[in-house]
């Protein structure tokens, strides 16, 4: 506890997720949509959300713009991201599939699913971590990979 | 007026996972490892995130989306074999790399070279995805 970071992290956390969750209230209430970052993603990819292409593409621009507006008055760049290439293409291969197949993650399932008290994202949530926290035990505490 | 809404509610959702520490791999990784310097930051992320959008829903009722049309229908009770399966997916690579989809966007214009493979992967897999989705319905 005699770490500053540690200490200030958890309010940051929160600061931020209500900053997240006002973002899926606003894309709610004026749009109608559920903010979840694996259908917007990926309705893009795969054709199936071509039809409204444009707002997913404004929104995802949006998802980068302004971190770098943030980023010019607040250094919150550190990523502490692996260089292991297989590691990352595993990674991402589990996420972009997993995700579709769930038909959502953290965002959709998470956030907008739990918050109005859906049965599949909370189940889904459930799942996500309990495989999550699996997966880190098996890589980092038995293994020592990651 | 669709476009501007989506622009703003992407830039609150980027923002937000800035500020909470959610493009570190490090903190999310650290909230999945129960057994060793577990991170707490992940609840208060999702706590924070849920109080705002559980009072957007209260306001959905008997309203109509700002810029038209209906929102979306009640969640659907059927849980089914592939949001099981699909969410012990995602989690086994939420922990490999601690990105999950939002933030991988977010990071795009810090994360570097890592990142962008990530994100190929992560495309590559929503590309076959509705393909796996065929072979495990078959």
């Amino acid at each position: 506890m005699e770490n500053i970071a540690f200490q200030t992290d958890w309010l940051y956390g929160l600061i931020g997720g209500l900053f997240i969750g006002l973002g899926g209230a606003v894309f709610l209430l004026g749009n109608g949509r559920i903010m979840g970052a694996s259908g917007l993603i990926g309705g893009l990819v795969d054709g199936s959300g071509w039809s409204n292409a444009a707002e997913r593409i404004v929104f995802l621009a949006g998802v980068v713009i302004m971190p770098i507006i943030v980023l010019q008055f607040w250094d919150r760049s550190e990523t502490n991201i692996t260089d292991n290439v297989l590691q990352l293409v595993a990674a991402g291969l589990l996420v972009g599939v997993g995700t579709r197949i769930a038909n959502g993650c953290t965002s959709g399932h998470g956030v907008c699913g739990i918050s109005r008290l859906s049965l599949r994202g909370i189940v889904a949530t459930v799942f996500y971590i309990m495989a999550g926290g699996l997966t880190m035990a098996l890589f980092r505490a038995v293994l020592g990979w990651i | 007026m669709k476009l501007v809404i989506a622009l703003i509610a992407g830039m609150l959702f980027g923002g937000g996972l800035v500020v909470s520490g959610m493009t570190d791999t490090a903190k999310v990784q650290g909230w999945l490892d129960v057994f060793g310097a577990w991170d707490p930051t992940l609840a208060f992320v999702m706590g924070g995130a849920m109080f705002p959008m559980a009072i957007a829903w209260i306001l959905t009722k008997g309203r109509s989306p700002m810029t038209g049309g209906n929102f979306p229908a009640p969640p659907e009770p059927k849980l089914g074999r592939n949001l099981i399966v699909g969410s012990v997916l995602f989690g086994m690579g939420w922990a490999l790399a601690g990105l999950c989809p939002g933030p991988s966007i977010a990071a795009i214009s810090f994360g570097g070279t890592s990142l962008w493979i990530f994100l190929v992967a992560m495309g590559a897999g929503m590309f076959i995805a509705p393909r796996v989705r065929a072979m495990m319905d078959a």
